[in-house]
């Protein structure tokens, strides 16, 4: 954290104590959104977040800041759209700057298959609350000029689906807004304080151990990223979750303005421009399962060719920085959010490549559900039993991997 | 990743050349036979540490192997 941050926002450590209502564990923006609601909403301040480095430096520090509701099921829309208008309200709510700024989003679309697949997300998105529309080439080429339409040649855009309402903010912001909110209305942030092991009292769980002791708790509410199936088996519960790499880069500064973000799933790749003015792409996760954060040449080298085939601007910049996010993928690429079947145990995970998004309503709804102890009804198709109920929620198209 | 696979045929070659096939160990057994179902359907082990598993050598011989790989440092044994 720099010098310039933290005269504008006011983090009040303090010390661990030894027992809290709630113990979150995972300092990222789903586990300090939780917090924040919890303490915002419902006067539940008695909670712990618990981040086993500093917060914000999981997925919600390498993320692409993609915030969008453009969703393929009725379920995922609904929730979606539930984040994208919090994220709109949310600097006016926690009175700090996020960046956040509307661009804009082009799905695009290079044969029929996929046109008819963006006309279907353009349907569904509409009558669940979300703003998509189908757009035809000419548009296209006028809401992103920079765009081959020729697509080399080999890959021609025949239409994609347009969300206006698609956006990013800074994502560093973002956690510490949230955090900054929660401990101002008392809640503790422990950073360096990993879980070791879980407390039980027959077949519920009561606490979590720290190297620094243990630490009891009415509530044990899983929110870590890429190690979501460890904690789970400190409590002896198995989920259907395995973690995949996924990776992203940025250029230099392309000099002229890139309104929209695009994203092409026949191509595997979405760009758009940081506030800095460098281009962020990023693609889909790495095949093999991994807790691994080491980054690969072969990465660059495929996305950026597949990238140029729509974006050929890109060809004249060099790639700044590249980075590693480890991903808890779940089979039908939709969250986990919930009770577990164990006492005293809730999750939220599956987050894959899409958790950014959705840190607001995730938050609200798990704080809902921690303070009513009822499931609300827009999380409750997440359930995780869902698997056994034979309930998925394949989405794999929407995922998109931003 | 590390950058090479050393493939029995073909020698160390470089990581772009092999498709990551899959971890064919079975999860362990559960008691219930509804959970059983389940497992098969969606459950993996998910480890942080040395598995092994099977890599094909798409771009070469052609041939699978089997590899093992430290999923906690991407390091190949």
């Amino acid at each position: 954290m720099n010098e310039f941050v933290e005269r504008l926002i006011s983090l009040r450590w303090a010390e661990p104590k030894n027992s809290y209502d709630v113990v979150i564990v995972g300092g990222g923006g789903h586990g300090l959104a939780i917090a924040y609601y919890l303490a915002t909403r419902h006067g539940i301040h008695n909670v712990a977040v618990l981040e086993r480095g500093y917060i914000g430096s999981g997925n919600s520090g390498r993320n692409t800041t993609v915030i969008r509701a453009n969703y393929g099921i009725p379920e995922a829309v609904r929730f979606y759209q539930r984040s994208l208008d919090l994220y709109k309200n949310l600097e006016e709510a926690t009175e700090r700057s996020l960046m956040y700024r509307q661009k804009g989003l082009l799905w695009i679309a290079h044969n029929e298959m996929g046109v008819r697949a963006e006309r279907a997300r353009a349907e569904v998105n509409t009558a669940f609350g979300a703003k998509t529309e189908f757009v035809e080439p000419a548009q296209i080429q006028e809401i992103c000029p920079q765009l081959d339409m020729s697509g080399g040649g080999v890959w021609p855009i025949l239409g994609a689906s347009y969300h206006a309402e698609a956006s990013t903010a800074r994502h560093d912001r973002v956690v510490w807004a949230l955090a900054e909110g929660a401990m101002q209305r008392g809640v503790h942030v422990h950073q360096r304080t990993p879980v070791t092991g879980l407390l039980r009292d027959g077949d519920r769980i009561v606490g979590v151990e720290t190297p620094n002791g243990s630490i009891n708790a009415g509530l044990v509410v899983a929110a870590v990223g890429g190690h979501a199936t460890t904690l789970a088996d400190m409590a002896g519960l198995r989920l259907p979750i395995r973690t995949h790499p996924l990776q992203a880069f940025v250029t230099n500064h392309y000099e002229l303005e890139f309104e929209p973000i695009v994203a092409s799933a026949d191509l595997l790749f979405y760009a758009s421009q940081t506030a800095r003015g460098e281009m962020l792409i990023g693609a889909e996760i790495d095949r093999q399962p991994s807790y691994s954060y080491r980054a690969g040449h072969h990465f660059i080298q495929s996305c950026s060719f597949r990238a140029m085939t729509l974006l050929p601007f890109l060809a004249n910049l060099k790639v700044l920085r590249q980075w590693t996010g480890i991903c808890d993928m779940s089979p039908d690429y939709s969250p986990i959010m919930g009770a577990t079947g164990v006492d005293g145990f809730y999750i939220t995970t599956g987050w894959g490549t899409w958790g950014f998004k959705a840190i607001p309503a995730g938050g609200e709804q798990m704080a809902d559900l921690i303070a009513n102890g009822e499931t609300p009804e827009l999380i409750a198709p997440f359930s995780l039993d869902r698997f056994a109920r034979d309930r998925t929620l394949a989405d794999r198209g929407s995922a998109g991997t931003h | 990743m590390s950058l090479y696979i050393q493939c029995p045929t073909c020698g160390k070659r470089p990581l772009e050349e092999f498709f990551f096939g899959e971890i064919p160990k079975v999860p362990d057994g559960l008691t219930d036979p509804d959970e059983r179902d389940v497992d098969r359907a969606f459950m993996h082990e998910n480890p942080e540490g040395p598995v092994e598993e099977r890599w094909f050598h798409a771009f070469g011989c052609r041939r699978w192997l089997t590899v093992t790989r430290d999923t906690g440092t991407d390091e190949i044994c």
